[in-house]
């Protein structure tokens, strides 16, 4: 029998001297069950009956089909059975212990109930979401945090879930998803900017959702490749919109991490933002500096999909004018469009702004 | 450059793989139809394994709104990224001639031959009787 | 100024629908009035916005210039201009009725012949196309045989994105006259200006034009369009032009992993918008200084594909800076001349009725 050493661990990227910081690790529950001790039976009771229905007519299944099931990679199926990521050791053995990761922040998705048509249900699920992500993980493994998950499209009852969580370290931000029912920085969201910035918390804002409009601004496209790329699209719109309606001029210690939206986009969107701005300040006297300004100094982007340009070093030139300082290292495990930690940070980045983005960043941001 | 005996012929039927290791290198073989086919088992992309990938055919068009499949079995699609190779040639799909994985050709020797050297035969013994897959690498 | 530039934006602005009565049938000239449907004004350019029209080219009431007169004082004489293409705004994608929209699509492109190419060599136009697809061919096929007009007008927002199949037939009847298709920023208003609702200001609501480019690129892309038809051109008229690379990374990155979906997209998406794709320098979303400007250039990865405009009358720039900052000198003749003549072909005939 040919003896075949296994694929060398652990992984660890050199360059991480300030630390390996993961800020986007996908958990799953095994089954719905999972919940049952979190929810009251009514809550229950919906769920199981009427389903978790986001603004879409997708009982099972999703409007654009993913490339591959459950949007995974193919070999992070626990040989122990149930979905990638819903299997703590697993997980431990192919992310945290093979890369040697300092720090994972968990951010659930669906089953979560974020965006949920039913404020109740969503409700409900956040409060579960979180209780699960501490019984089911954070507890048994101290390199792990939780995001607190909130029924974002009920400003008041996320405020009231942020606020239950407050101080509970275990928790380092709150996460929203990125296609909400109106821009975020719409005034029904504001509780939610206000409890986070009390709380010192960042709010993570993670690609998809389901806005209940058409899925570009000129209508619904046809195919998964046209919704991998409008992520970074509506991501701009987001930004936009805190920047202009004045959420940053009114909460300055608040700061967002745009996950898992590419980040190319970051500096160009800034300088359109400025110049139409310049020709338009007469309508917004509300903001008191240039959006470049507001982005600069509260806006964080993490570098899962990192950006391929046909010419690498071009990358460069992206993350000078975004500013080092405010780019985090995700991997996105279990999904297959998962960044590698010790490759897909292209080594031509000099060494000190590799080191910051692999964890000195986040590290700073979160406080850990 | 060596030759590796790698695995007996039995243990990779059609459509199969198996991982082995030669010189040093995890390598994944593939038997496609009764050929044996042998490439790296690490995606030039991201370095992800190829062999935990799935067996898939090429997808072509002629027109937007067509699909012409062909060649069942042939591709291997990375696991992470999705980059899809032929496993024939080791070449990428989207960009052949410049994104590849590394191929190291690989033939089938019966016991008996083997048996009489050069080969390295790793860690298992080589029967007279059986037949075996070769890589050289 | 070179002598032969070429201006790829240029706003004839319709006063009122009073003025298109005339070029419209007895129906349509007895029930427009009848039903005291007077105006048709979009919100993606509200009138009295600063940036709608520049404070020095308003007329003595506040109006846009709607006068061949204003245009040769406000922009060919006094730049100089070689040639000017008019791309009017007039809202005709609105209204709901395929007809209505039809019918003033007719009136305004007969109006610009009459009173803009008409009176002043020096001007081409684009054929604004009405929203109904056999509506929009018959357009095409009836003002294609007229030379002056080099391009088919569409918005970057409309109700389906501009490479679903629905719209193959527009595409077809361009690419068969020789005519880019010229997506200009805009809407339709047939969805909110984001894919994520209503934004509460009109700054928002200008800024989100580059997302319906994005949306429609990745869309005419990935549908195949230039596989269907390899010889249209595609001009982004008003989208801002610093978003394309970044967007063009992650598609191509993207189609690598999922090509199996749209299997007829057989060369990167970059190379694709390339050899396809141009884009007018108005607005230039750029800092001012040359070395931002350069490396940006150079992410583009192309000198073919910048188009000179001023977009009058939209303010974008103060005097006569007609220029964006940082542009290398050396790429001005292209982006002036070259690339305008090399992207509409009938520019290249001399222009005639």
């Amino acid at each position: 029998m040919n003896l075949v050493r296994p694929i060398a661990a652990p992984a660890r990227p050199a360059a991480a001297s300030l630390g390996l910081v993961d800020c986007d690790i996908h958990p799953r529950v095994r089954d719905l069950s999972e919940f049952r001790p979190f929810l009251s039976e009514a809550a229950w009771h919906r769920l199981i009956t009427y389903g978790i229905h986001a603004r879409h007519g997708f009982a099972k299944g999703y409007p654009f089909p993913k490339a591959a099931p459950l949007a995974c990679r193919r070999d992070a199926w626990p040989p122990s059975g149930g979905p990638p990521a819903s299997d703590l050791p697993f997980l431990r053995e192919q992310l945290l212990d093979r890369y040697g990761i300092d720090v994972g922040v968990l951010n659930p998705l669906q089953p979560s109930g974020q965006g949920d048509v039913n404020d109740g249900l969503s409700a409900a699920l956040a409060r579960a979401v979180n209780e699960w992500q501490l019984a089911h993980w954070v507890d048994h493994e101290p390199r792990l945090r939780a995001s607190i998950v909130v029924p974002y499209e009920d400003g008041p009852a996320s405020a009231a879930e942020i606020r239950r969580w407050a101080g509970d370290r275990r928790f380092c931000q709150v996460l929203l998803m990125s296609r909400t029912a109106e821009p975020l920085g719409r005034q029904r969201y504001w509780p939610i900017w206000e409890a986070a910035a009390e709380a010192g918390l960042p709010v993570g804002i993670h690609a998809f959702g389901y806005s209940g409009h058409a899925m570009t601004n000129g209508g619904w496209p046809s195919f998964y490749i046209e919704e991998v790329q409008e992520h970074a699209t509506s991501a701009q719109a987001q930004v936009t919109s805190m920047v202009v309606e004045g959420v940053f001029e009114r909460f300055p210690a608040l700061r967002v991490i745009m996950i898992e939206c590419g980040f190319a986009w970051m500096p160009t969107l800034a300088w359109r933002l400025d110049a139409t701005w310049k020709r338009l300040k007469d309508e917004v006297p509300h903001l008191r500096r240039a959006p470049s300004e507001y982005m600069r100094e509260h806006v964080f982007v993490s570098t899962q999909p990192i950006e391929e340009p046909e010419r690498p070093q071009h990358l460069l030139d992206t993350m000078e004018w975004i500013g080092w300082e405010r780019i985090l290292f995700a991997s996105d495990y279990p999904h297959w469009d998962f960044d590698d930690p010790r490759l897909a940070i292209p080594s031509f980045i000099p060494e000190e702004k590799r080191a910051a983005i692999y964890g000195g960043n986040a590290r700073r941001l979160f406080g850990f | 450059m060596a030759r590796h005996v790698v695995a007996p012929v039995a243990e990779i039927p059609p459509g199969g793989r198996k991982v082995v290791e030669a010189a040093g290198k995890r390598i994944v073989v593939f038997n496609l139809g009764g050929e044996f086919f042998a490439l790296l088992d690490r995606c030039p992309h991201q370095g992800g394994p190829l062999s935990s990938g799935i067996l898939c055919g090429l997808t072509q068009s002629d027109a937007p709104g067509t699909y012409r499949f062909s060649r069942a079995g042939e591709v291997i699609r990375c696991p992470w990224h999705q980059w899809e190779f032929d496993i024939r040639t080791g070449q990428s799909w989207f960009d052949p001639r410049r994104t590849k994985v590394r191929r190291f050709p690989a033939t089938v020797a019966p016991g008996a031959a083997l048996l009489e050297g050069p080969c390295r035969a790793e860690t298992f013994p080589v029967r007279v009787e059986d037949s075996y897959v070769v890589v050289e690498a | 100024m070179t002598e032969a530039a070429i201006d790829c934006d240029l706003h004839p602005t319709v006063p009122g629908v009073a003025t298109l009565l005339p070029f419209m049938d007895e129906y349509w000239r007895h029930t427009l009035v009848e039903r005291g449907i007077e105006a048709l004004e979009s919100a993606s350019y509200p009138p009295n916005a600063p940036s709608t029209c520049r404070a020095d080219w308003r007329g003595p009431k506040g109006g846009a210039p709607s006068s061949v007169a204003e245009l040769r004082a406000q922009v060919l004489d006094r730049w100089g201009t070689a040639i000017g293409i008019l791309n009017p705004l007039f809202p005709v994608q609105l209204p709901f009725s395929r007809d209505m929209s039809a019918a003033l699509a007719r009136a305004v492109n007969d109006w610009v012949r009459a009173e803009w190419l008409d009176r002043d060599d020096r001007l081409r136009a684009s054929i604004l196309l009405p929203n109904g697809v056999e509506e929009a061919v018959a357009e095409i096929e009836r003002l294609a045989p007229d030379r002056r007009f080099v391009q088919g007008l569409v918005l970057c927002m409309g109700e389906i994105p501009l490479g679903r199949r629905e719209w193959w037939p527009v595409h077809a009847a361009l690419e068969k006259h020789g005519l880019p298709l010229g997506i200009h920023a805009g809407s339709a208003w047939r969805h909110p200006p984001t894919s994520v609702g209503w934004p509460s200001w009109y700054v928002e609501e200008y800024a989100a034009n580059a997302l319906g480019f994005q949306a429609s690129l990745a869309s005419l892309v990935t549908e195949g369009v230039f596989q269907k038809h390899p010889g249209l051109k595609v001009v982004l008229i008003e989208s801002g032009v610093s978003w394309l690379p970044g967007f063009l990374w992650r598609l191509s990155k993207s189609w690598k992993g999922v090509r199996f979906e749209v299997p007829w997209v057989d060369r990167p998406p970059a190379e694709i918008v390339r050899d396809h794709v141009r884009l007018t320098i108005r607005p230039f979303d750029a800092p001012e200084d040359g070395e931002t400007v350069a490396r940006m250039l150079d992410h583009l990865r192309s000198d073919e594909m910048l188009l000179w405009a001023t977009d009058w009358p939209h303010a974008h720039f103060e005097g006569d800076a007609t220029l964006p900052a940082g542009l290398p000198t050396g790429l001005l003749p292209k982006i002036m001349v070259d690339n305008p003549r090399a992207t509409y072909a009938r520019l290249r005939e001399g222009g005639s009725a």
